[in-house]
Formats: structure tokens, sequence, C-alpha cells
């Protein structure tokens, strides 16, 4: 028990240090969004709580770009239960959605939370959960639930709001340390951001595996890259390649049970894929050009990588039955680190214009139509790390914005940018979305 | 309600990440401690090891802006300026590149020729090649990139008569860069190749 509450103490510190750091920035929204209001919850406990519920479910809503929360001050009243409300002063808003629901204190540091989502002009509920006590410390993540359960009830798609991010930080130079590299695990709306792993080396590429149990990553040393597997409940780190080969760019199959990774040798990189029961390697590639950046078809059946056996880098795809390999980009100088949507009918990547800038581009692999999506400006430019959620709405990456490295985001049909200013001057960086985590 | 239960066992693994994730606060990567000592020249600050290195103290190794000179300079044929010229030449350890290219630029033979008759002539002398890249073109591309810089400057040091097995490649990618900064002007002096002596 003491080791939980001095767990929990230290939990407690990472967030309130992170707490400051991390602000949200709607760029660009949508003139349709759906209106909802979503009432501030009722409260019975001792103190206040420092968990705003209603707060955290709007803002997921509206990052979501589907909907535009109605602000708290035009509310004409603030039902927290079903026999308070007054459909008549929402129909009158002309909101369609009304969201309510209480938070009470049922123990030391044990919260319940319940919340309803009812259809105005119907006045009918439309679904509604208690869910079970947690933590403070939890609260946030249950908001994130609760945005997750309104959104696809209304949407008929699964919510991506309690998912998680990670992400590289690359701290400034120190006088005994060039630099420092932690690995960081923050939720969605990047809130929530603790450092998990550090290192005096380049920490990159970090992947998710498709169960959200571990991380994968690489590391550059002196010695040559290496590619490891952090477990996340043991924290306990398995090095998967040897020292003295030099491997990089790993990619869980959709499985579990395959990674994909480069093999630098001889001035040259080749693709791999290791069997992770046997740790026996396969390789797939045998080029002189540069092959990286292995990524999985969601069916496993095929990888687009990296290589610039064309003269310049561009996106190939690797298909396992037949063993061919087929070029996917020609227009962009370079074309480069793709990622699968989770439905496997789009990849998204880095594409780089003749001024040498980055930006994220998406390809549909049916009509192998390719689209711009993000817009650079003189104060964003440098989009890179496309990730995309889980639930294939939204695509990720990392930017830099006023000379800073910060976290946007970009719906995938483009008509919602948002971005995550980061106020510490650390460097973020390689940005990788998490699966849904149950 | 069958629902709300799915909710409560998704919860059941977030409590058990939070509980032990907080437990010991950051990890530290694995072999890290391992890893001493393996701290890159950056500064050319690999000096007063390898070669002449006691002869020329002062620290103009790898400067940015000596790099394009050049033997021309060395017009003079006594053999003393010879030798000046070459241990000069030894000094330089860093070889610049184009963009997206690994091949070695006239300006930097000589440079390479002079490393790779030292080596021949110290075989038991090791050399470590950083490649490295400027931040255009993702990370991994980089990485592999700035793998097969070093690679062609020690395919040239072996042609030139060093041994294969006295050189080590490493590639950093776009991960130190030599000078900060997001156009040409910086980028120029990131793409290179380093040469580290250890003995």
């Amino acid at each position: 028990m003491t080791r939980w509450i001095s767990a929990l103490a230290c939990w407690l510190c990472l967030m309130a240090s992170a707490q400051a750091t991390l602000t949200i920035e709607i760029t660009e929204g949508v003139e349709d969004a759906e209106p909802i209001a979503v009432v501030p919850f009722g409260w019975q406990g001792q103190d206040a709580p420092a968990v705003d519920i209603a707060a955290i479910v709007a803002a997921d809503l509206r990052r979501s770009g589907r909907f535009r929360p109605m602000a708290e001050k035009d509310m004409l009243a603030k039902p927290s239960q079903t026999a308070q409300i007054r459909f008549k002063n929402w129909r009158i808003m002309d909101v369609p959605y009304l969201v309510i629901g209480q938070m009470r204190e049922v123990g030391e540091n044990s919260y319940q939370v319940e919340f309803r989502l009812f259809d105005v002009f119907r006045a009918k509920q439309l679904t509604g959960y208690r869910m079970p006590p947690v933590r403070r410390a939890q609260l946030r993540m249950i908001a994130h639930q609760i945005s997750d359960a309104v959104y696809q009830e209304i949407t008929g798609e699964r919510g991506a709001f309690a998912t998680r991010l990670a992400y590289i930080k690359k701290l400034s130079k120190q006088a005994d340390d060039p630099y420092r590299y932690l690995l960081f695990i923050a939720d969605a709306d990047t809130e929530n951001e603790r450092p998990v792993l550090r290192s005096r080396n380049p920490i990159f590429s970090p992947t998710w595996s498709p169960d959200g149990s571990k991380l994968a990553y690489a590391v550059a040393r002196s010695t040559g890259q290496s590619i490891y597997v952090f477990n996340l409940a043991s924290k306990r780190i398995v090095q998967l390649t040897r020292p003295g080969e030099k491997f990089s760019a790993p990619a869980w199959s959709p499985d579990g049970r395959k990674m994909a990774m480069a093999k630098l040798e001889n001035g040259s990189s080749d693709i791999f894929v290791m069997d992770l029961d046997t740790l026996q390697k396969r390789r797939i590639t045998r080029h002189w050009a540069i092959d990286t950046e292995p990524t999985w078809s969601p069916d496993g059946k095929s990888l687009v990588f990296t290589s610039d056996r064309g003269g310049s880098p561009q996106l190939y795809q690797y298909d396992f039955d037949t063993g061919k390999v087929k070029r996917l980009t020609f227009e962009g100088k370079q074309n480069l680190r793709a990622s699968f949507s989770p439905d496997g009918r789009m990849i998204c990547f880095v594409r780089m214009g003749e001024d040498g800038q980055h930006t994220i581009a998406v390809m549909d692999l049916e009509n192998e139509t390719t689209q711009v999506l993000s817009k650079r400006s003189q104060q964003e430019s440098w989009h890179e790390s496309p990730t995309f959620a889980p639930n294939g709405s939204m695509i990720m990456y990392a930017a830099i914005w006023h000379g800073k490295n910060v976290l946007a985001a970009i719906s995938v049909d483009g008509r919602v940018h948002q971005r995550f200013s980061v106020k510490t001057g650390a460097n973020v960086q390689e940005p990788a979305w998490s699966p849904f985590l149950d | 309600m069958k629902q709300l239960a799915k909710l409560a066992v998704a919860l059941i693994p977030l409590v058990l990440m939070v509980g032990c994730g907080s437990k010991s606060g950051t990890s530290e990567e694995a072999g890290e401690t391992a890893v001493k000592g393996g701290k890159p020249a950056l500064e050319g600050g690999a000096m007063g090891r390898g070669p002449a290195a006691e002869r020329l103290e002062a620290g103009q190794v790898g400067q940015a802006g000596q790099t394009g000179e050049t033997a021309a300079q060395a017009g003079a044929a006594s053999a003393e300026s010879e030798a000046d010229n070459f241990a000069a030449l030894l000094q330089k350890r860093k070889i610049y590149f184009d963009f997206d290219k690994s091949d070695i630029k006239p300006e930097f033979r000589d440079i390479i020729l002079a490393h790779a008759k030292y080596l021949a002539e110290n075989p038991t002398v090791k050399l470590t090649i950083e490649g490295h890249c400027d931040e255009r073109g993702t990370r991994e591309y980089n990485m592999a990139l700035g793998e097969r810089r070093a690679f062609a400057v020690k395919r040239m040091l072996i042609l030139n008569g060093a041994s294969r097995d006295q050189i080590t490649t490493i590639s950093y990618g776009e991960e130190r860069p030599e000078v900060e900064g997001h156009d040409e002007s910086a980028w120029k002096w990131n793409r290179r190749a380093v040469l580290v002596y250890s003995e």
C-alpha cells in the first residue's frame, strides 16, 4: 500500500510538471460540425476535484472536427441528473445532443463518474454508463472514454480519444552530455505526459506493438544501431538485435509475431523480417541501394518501404506472396516513411518538394492518387513523422512552428488542423499513435 | 450493460499501467552505462589521439572554414614541406558531401589519401568513420545515407592501402548536426563524414 501511495505521489509530480507544458490550439475547424452541449458534471465530495470531466470531453469532441461544443456561459441550465433536464432549454438553442453526468468521491482518492447522452429533440437517452471507481490520476482517461462513447454513439465510428502517444524529446546540448534523448508517453491529447526512457544516445523510430503493451525503438550508439523492445508494464527492455550488427527502423507485423527492420551493412541498407519467437531473420530485399523504413499493410500481405533504387528516395511495395516489388510514388523530389491507415486503404508519408521542404501526403492505394495534406506556412513548416490515429480519422505529425518542434494533427479529409504547442522548448519529434488500448 | 462490463475490463490494464509505470520513474535506456566514452568527436574532439596529435597541439582540427583547402597550397617541393603538408592533411578529419550524395568530392581526395597512407604505415591504428546528414529526408533514411557516406570514405581508404579491419563505420544520420539551422548555410556543414582515431 505504501508503495502504491509513493507511486501515486510520483505520478502526480510528473503530472503537475507536465500539465502546464502543452496547449492545444485548433487552427482550422469545420463549419458544419454538430452542436453538442457537455454540461459541467455534478460533484459530490469534499474539496473540488482537480479534473473537469466535461471540459475534457468537450475538448476531445471539438478536436475531432465533428462537433462544436457549446460554451458553458451560453447554457440556460446545468442539469447533472436526468430528472433535472428540461429539453426545451436545449431545443431553443438548437443543440441536438446533450451530455450530463456526475462525479462522486467514494473513498480516499477514489472517484466514480457516470454520464448520459441525450437526443434533445426526441427527449431520449442514447447511452449512459456508470464507470468503475478510479483514482484521481485516472480521471482524465475516464473522460476520454466518455468522449469515445459519445463519439461512437453519434457518428457510428469508434473514437480514439482514450489512446496514447509515444514520442521522443531531444533535449538541448549540455556541457558533459551532448544530447539527451527521452522517450515519452502521453494521452492522445498530449496531456499526462511522462518520460519512460532516457538515453544519451539517439533514440528514434518508436513504434507500438499491435496490442499496445510494448514499444520498439532504435538506438544509435558508437558501436552501431540496435533495436530494443520496451515492455510498458514491467519496464523490462530486451535488445532484439545483436551488438555488432546494425539494425534500425523496426515495424511490428499486424499479428505482433514478426518485426520488419532495416539492416545497415557495407554502405547499404536492406529489409529483413525477424520472427519474434525464434529471433531468426529473413532477408526481404537485396539491393545496392538504400531500402529502409518498412511498414506492414494491415492484412500482413505486403510491406511498403523507402528505397533510393530509382535515384531518389521513393516508396515501394513488396508483396509477400509473389516476392515482387512495385514502385508507388513518382511525383515529388522525395517520398519517404510510409504508414498504412488502419483499414489498409491509404498510406500517409513524408513528401519533400523541390525546395527541400517536407509535407505530409496521403495516397489512396486503390486508384493511386496522392494528396498533399498538411499546409505549410511561414510559421509552420517541416512536417514529418506522420502517424494515423487507430480509428483512421486523424494523422498526427511533427512540425517546426516558430522555430520550435511541436506536434500537429490534421483530419484525414484535411478539414481540421490543430497544433499541440510545447512551451518547454524541448524538441518533440517522431510521434507514434498507439493502437486501441482494450 | 454488457458494454459497461466491457468498459470496466478495459480499465484494468490502464490501472496496472499507471501503478507500475510510476514505480521507478524513468528507466535508463538499456546498456547505457556500457557506453561511457562513446561520445562522438563533435567538435574535432578526437584530437590528442591519432596521427601527429602531439606535434600539432593547436585546436585547428576539422574547423569548418578550413576544409576547402587542399594540397594545392603545398607547392614547395622540399621533403620538409611535403612532410608538413602530409601532417596538415592528416589533421583534416571531415569530408563534406552534396545533398543526398555519398560520392567523394575531388577536393577531399588528398585528405583521404593521406589518411590511407597513415593507416597503411601504422597497421595497429584503428579508425572509426562517422557518417552524418543534414535534416532533409527522414531520420531512418538519413541513418542509411550516413552509413553510405562513411562507407564511401572507408572504401577509398582501403583502395589506397588501409586494411579493412582497421576501419569501422557508424552512422548518426541527422542526429548530430555540426551546425544548428534550417538552411543550406547549416546543412552544408552537416552532410559529412568524420574520421575518429583510436589506438
